[in-house]
């Protein structure tokens, strides 16, 4: 059963101290929401995804949202600097990373600054007091001091001299100021550590492998770390620590994965399973980059990382590797899924398989670099001159992000096509723990070259699917020329034939929409015999969605959650499923793009409760605008 | 038993639709005419291509080819080249396709040195969307888009090439089939980008423009045979050569106390002369030949080194193994 965060909060249950904890009391939670803010300096990314691993290992269910700035170094201090992570861990399973933090952890005034709105009354706020020096005051805009000047009085403000504990610590380490200073997290994270009973071994053991080359700097930073955990347990500040008990989730092998990470694991784990090599071809874009960054390191299976000179020759080089056989892909965000277009609409008609990653962020333009939103639906769909159809694949949740990562290759293998797959921001950096998958169990990915010259023509379709055979370079006997122009039916030699040009649009069309035929059938989360409302969503509005109608079901309302992993094409028995509710509503982090599809499609009368923040839906945004919708 | 490749061998069932009399005819036949003498099957070659009606060129090979979009053929070459290292593969492109919309590509297929035989027409001209001035034309060429002349400085497609640092730079004429032949050998055995510029006749929208040194009674005064620790001497009775005085180039009537030792000797390692070279202009001729050579390692052949040593260090890759890295827990 799901506990409302700020319930859980409350709902605690006292118990005597335990022989971890000789000293204190030890309190039970449910789920607690932690969020850590500082400058981008401060280390707070690393802090969070430290108490993350710490809490998988606790054996909690997690969910985690990084938010960082997109300057890498704003001025220091200023509102604009702040860098945050939240961390939602949970004895029961959860769906995201929480709407509003229990905790908050502020490194400094503009961290304070920028994330107090979202603190609800008697949140929990811990600040390191010295840093609310008058020059850093003044850098976050604040006029007075929020310490001092009873603004935060419905908080349980928590003031902790921590830059002053952590010199202490290494008090004689002979380690510059500056360097004492940048340890500064590891004494908040030893102290968070403490307080909610978390394991501090893994973090040791992780900075033994990060500072393995300084030594001084590794002692210094588990000296502060074992400083902060300390002080947690005899200072007077804390009352009692916190226990949030394990979870119980499916057995098998977990691991914390991002959803960068599972989109890069599921591109070699296609790799290995069709025995085609992986080639990549990329140009560095926030929030794509770290697919780049990680399959780069995979060289050995083999896999080739092409850094381009721009996104073009990023597809391009993909769509050649296509053509000589790779298992050839393209990742990148909203700015360079523009410029792959006019690639893209190649391997459309060329018929090439590729697989386009779009990690959405928030536009237009340049948007918020940093910010995930879901506006890059119509573009994926449509957004090519011309009829040029392809399917497009949505990942729900970070570890989502491994299993349509593999399904997008194996449809564009299968199909002969460019297939789009679509992520977040949000996935990208957020993380969950994932039940490591084995690669047995894995769907086949057949790969079958042609070879055979007889009867070899390069437009020639298998009757099932309507693909084309795959014959690459090297193969004697199948030499053949493709490219952009309209071409004849089977041979592919340049045509202008009005006749053959409507035959080959129509050919290309059919092949896409018979991918629907192999999906398997549309679940849906609640009323399966048809209710009050059915919320419809895709990508990464899955999690609030899922959360905010298990909570209203608790409550008795008729409300269920369709969710789509294939936006192109939809599931043929998506209209019909829909039609079983008095009510559709459409969530999405745009201005209604999906709706627009379900509405001309189906000519069903769907609402859209959309939101274009760069932030992902709150669950209590989700239960009131359908409570709402409920009432109407 | 394998039997010697022919001309035919690389022709393919296509009818060649350029205009009558373009000079993309004699470089088709030309490379199809070399394509034996490089002794690699047919199933092996691949050519790839821009738009343009240069670009056109992939069709009428009986080999593997691609025809893409406008400028891009460079990083399709490159995707191809760098996972299927052991393919032979060209990119046709032209002045517009090469050096305006795919400039970039170009620079950075070259700086990069992808082992890929490059062929530039250039008719200075955009001739498939008939007759508009391109990079290469000169200032003042008036062209419907440029009816008062155009104002655009143009580009010299070898000083781009050697600016980019490409390792092989050489420039050939269309109708000069046994040149054309040897230079597109000496590409071929060059391992790295060959950036071959083809002076290549649009008869229709720009008739004339390399007349210099394609007409028959005059080209000998205007053409500049580059031949590498060969003295640069030219005309019909090769009598004139090119001097240093000081810095500067100069054109110098042999005999009259000037003889062939007081002469540039063309080296092809020079990159400075290359430079030089690349920049004449009239009064002085028009060199031709093989600008620069020089050998550096490629980029398709570094990135598979790196393979087949991450292969070595880390054994084969390892799906199973990989999953499970990380920090990872066991839940019961
Ligand atoms: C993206 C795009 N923009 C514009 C065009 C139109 N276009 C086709 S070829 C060409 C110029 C070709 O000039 P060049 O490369 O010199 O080739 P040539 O025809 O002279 O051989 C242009 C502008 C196109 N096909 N694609
Ligand atoms: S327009 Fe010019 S370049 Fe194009 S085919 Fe005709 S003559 Fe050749
Ligand atoms: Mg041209």
């Amino acid at each position: 059963m799901a506990v409302p965060p700020e319930a859980a909060g409350q709902a605690a249950e006292s118990r005597g101290g335990s022989a971890d904890a000789p000293h204190k009391r030890q309190e039970k939670r449910d789920r607690v929401v932690i969020r850590f803010a500082g400058d981008s300096g401060d280390g707070m990314q690393l802090t969070g995804m430290q108490f993350t691993s710490e809490s998988a290992l606790a054996g909690n269910d997690i969910a985690t949202l990084p938010d960082f700035p997109a300057e890498i170094r704003a001025p220091a201090g200023t509102l604009a600097g702040v860098s945050g992570f939240q961390l939602n861990f949970s004895s029961n399973e959860i769906f995201t990373a929480g709407d509003e933090p229990n905790v908050l952890v502020a490194m400094n005034p503009a961290a304070l600054k920028a994330n107090i709105d979202d603190v609800p009354p008697n949140g929990v706020i811990i600040v390191d007091r010295e840093a609310f020096t008058d020059a850093n005051l003044k850098r976050a805009g604040y006029s007075g001091n929020p310490l001092t000047d009873h603004s935060l009085d419905k908080f349980q403000v928590i003031q902790v001299d921590v830059t002053k504990m952590t010199s202490s610590a290494l008090h004689g380490s002979g380690l510059s100021n500056r360097d004492v200073f940048r340890t500064r997290n590891m004494f908040v994270l030893g102290m968070l550590s403490w307080l909610y009973q978390r394991p501090i071994e893994s973090t040791i053991k992780y900075l033994d492998a990060r500072f393995k080359k300084r030594p001084e700097i590794l002692e210094a930073n588990i000296k502060t770390l074992k400083a902060g955990y300390n002080y947690g347990e005899t200072a007077e500040l804390f009352t009692s620590s916190y226990e949030v008990p394990p979870a119980k989730i499916n057995p098998g092998l977990y691991r914390n994965i991002t959803g960068n990470s599972a989109t890069a694991l599921g591109f070699v784990a296609a790799s290995v399973k069709s025995g085609r090599p992986l080639f990549l071809g990329s140009y560095p874009i926030t929030p794509a980059s770290d697919v780049l960054h990680e399959l780069s390191g995979y060289k050995n299976f083999p896999i080739y990382t092409f850094q381009a000179e721009d996104e073009i020759a990023g597809v391009s080089s993909a769509i050649g590797a296509a053509f000589g056989g790779a298992i050839a892909i393209t990742t990148t965000s909203g700015p360079g899924m523009n410029l792959k277009a006019e690639a893209i609409g190649l391997a459309v008609k060329t018929e090439l398989p590729i697989v386009i990653t779009d990690i959405q962020r928030a536009g237009p333009s340049t948007g918020m670099p940093t910010k995930p939103e879901q506006a890059d639906l119509l573009m994926a769909i449509y957004g090519r001159h011309g009829e040029a159809p392809l399917p497009v694949v949505a990942a729900a949740t970070p570890a989502d992000c491994f299993e349509c990562a593999y399904e997008a290759v194996r449809i564009a293998l299968k199909y002969m096509t460019p297939v789009i797959l679509l992520t977040d921001g949000q996935l990208a950096n957020g993380a969950e723990p994932w039940l490591v998958p084995d690669p047995d169990q894995l769907r086949d990915i057949k790969v079958e070259l042609r070879t055979d010259p007889e009867g070899f023509l390069p437009y020639i379709r298998d009757e099932e699917t309507l693909s084309r055979p795959w014959a690459v370079p090297g193969t004697k006997g199948l030499e053949h020329r493709i490219g952009g122009l309209s071409g004849e039916n089977l041979t592919g030699n340049v045509s202008y034939s009005p006749a053959n040009n409507e035959l080959m649009v129509r050919t290309r069309a059919r092949k896409i929409a018979g991918i629907a035929r192999e999906y398997p059938p549309t679940e849906i989360f609640g009323d399966t015999g048809g209710g009050d409302l059915v919320i419809l969503g895709w990508g990464s509005t899955y999690g609030p969605i899922r959360e905010g109608v298990k909570q209203l079901r608790e409550k008795g309302k008729r409300v269920s959650h369709i969710h789509l992993r294939y936006m192109n094409p939809l599931p043929r028995d998506l209209e019909d499923k829909l039609r079983q509710f008095k009510k559709v509503m459409i969530a999405e982090m745009n201005m209604g793009q999906l709706l627009k599809l379900v509405r001309a499609d189906y000519l069903i009368d769907a609402f859209g409760f959309n939101k274009i923040q760069g932030r992902p839906f709150k669950v209590s945004e989700i239960v009131n605008r359908a409570n709402r919708a409920l009432e109407g | 038993m394998a039997t010697a490749l022919t001309r035919k061998d690389f022709v393919s069932d296509q009818e060649v639709r350029w205009c009558p009399g373009c000079g993309d005819y004699a470089i088709l036949a030309g490379v199809q005419k070399m394509m034996p003498e490089f002794g690699v099957a047919p199933e092996n070659v691949v050519f790839i291509s821009g738009i343009g009606c240069s670009s056109r060129f992939p069709y009428y090979m009986n080999t593997y080819g691609f025809h893409t979009i406008h400028g891009r053929a460079p990083a399709f070459a490159t995707g191809l080249k760098v996972s299927r290292p052991e393919l032979d593969v060209w990119v046709v492109t032209g002045d517009g396709d090469g050096l305006s919309i795919g400039g970039n590509h170009l620079i950075h297929v070259l700086r990069r040195n992808v082992d890929l035989k490059i062929l530039l027409f250039n008719n200075r001209i955009y001739g498939l969307t008939k007759g508009q001035y391109s990079p290469t034309s000169e200032v003042g060429k008036v062209t419907k888009s440029t009816p008062l002349g155009s104002v655009d400085f143009p580009f010299n497609p070898l000083t781009v090439a050697l600016g980019a640092h490409a390792t092989f730079v050489a420039r050939t004429v269309d109708v000069e089939q046994k040149h054309l032949g040897e230079t597109l050998k000496r590409a071929h055995d060059h391992r790295g980008a060959s950036f071959i510029e083809i002076l290549q006749n649009c008869n229709i929208f720009n008739d004339g423009a390399f007349n210099d040194v394609t007409d028959k009674g005059i080209k000998a005064e205007h053409q500049l045979i580059l031949e590498h620790g060969k003295p640069l001497i030219f005309g019909k009775n090769r009598d004139k050569g090119i001097r240093l005085n000081g810095h500067r180039p100069e054109v110098v009537a042999l005999g009259n106390g000037v003889s062939e030792s007081d002469l540039i000797v063309h080296d092809e390692t020079n990159l400075a002369l290359a430079f030089m070279l690349g920049n004449f202009e009239a009064p002085l001729p028009t060199p031709i030949g093989v600008f620069y050579a020089t050998s550096r390692p490629t980029y398709d052949a570094a990135i598979n080194k790196q393979l087949a040593e991450a292969k070595s260090k880390q054994g084969p890759g390892d799906l199973r193994k990989l999953l499970m890295s990380g920090d990872t827990w066991t839940v019961d």
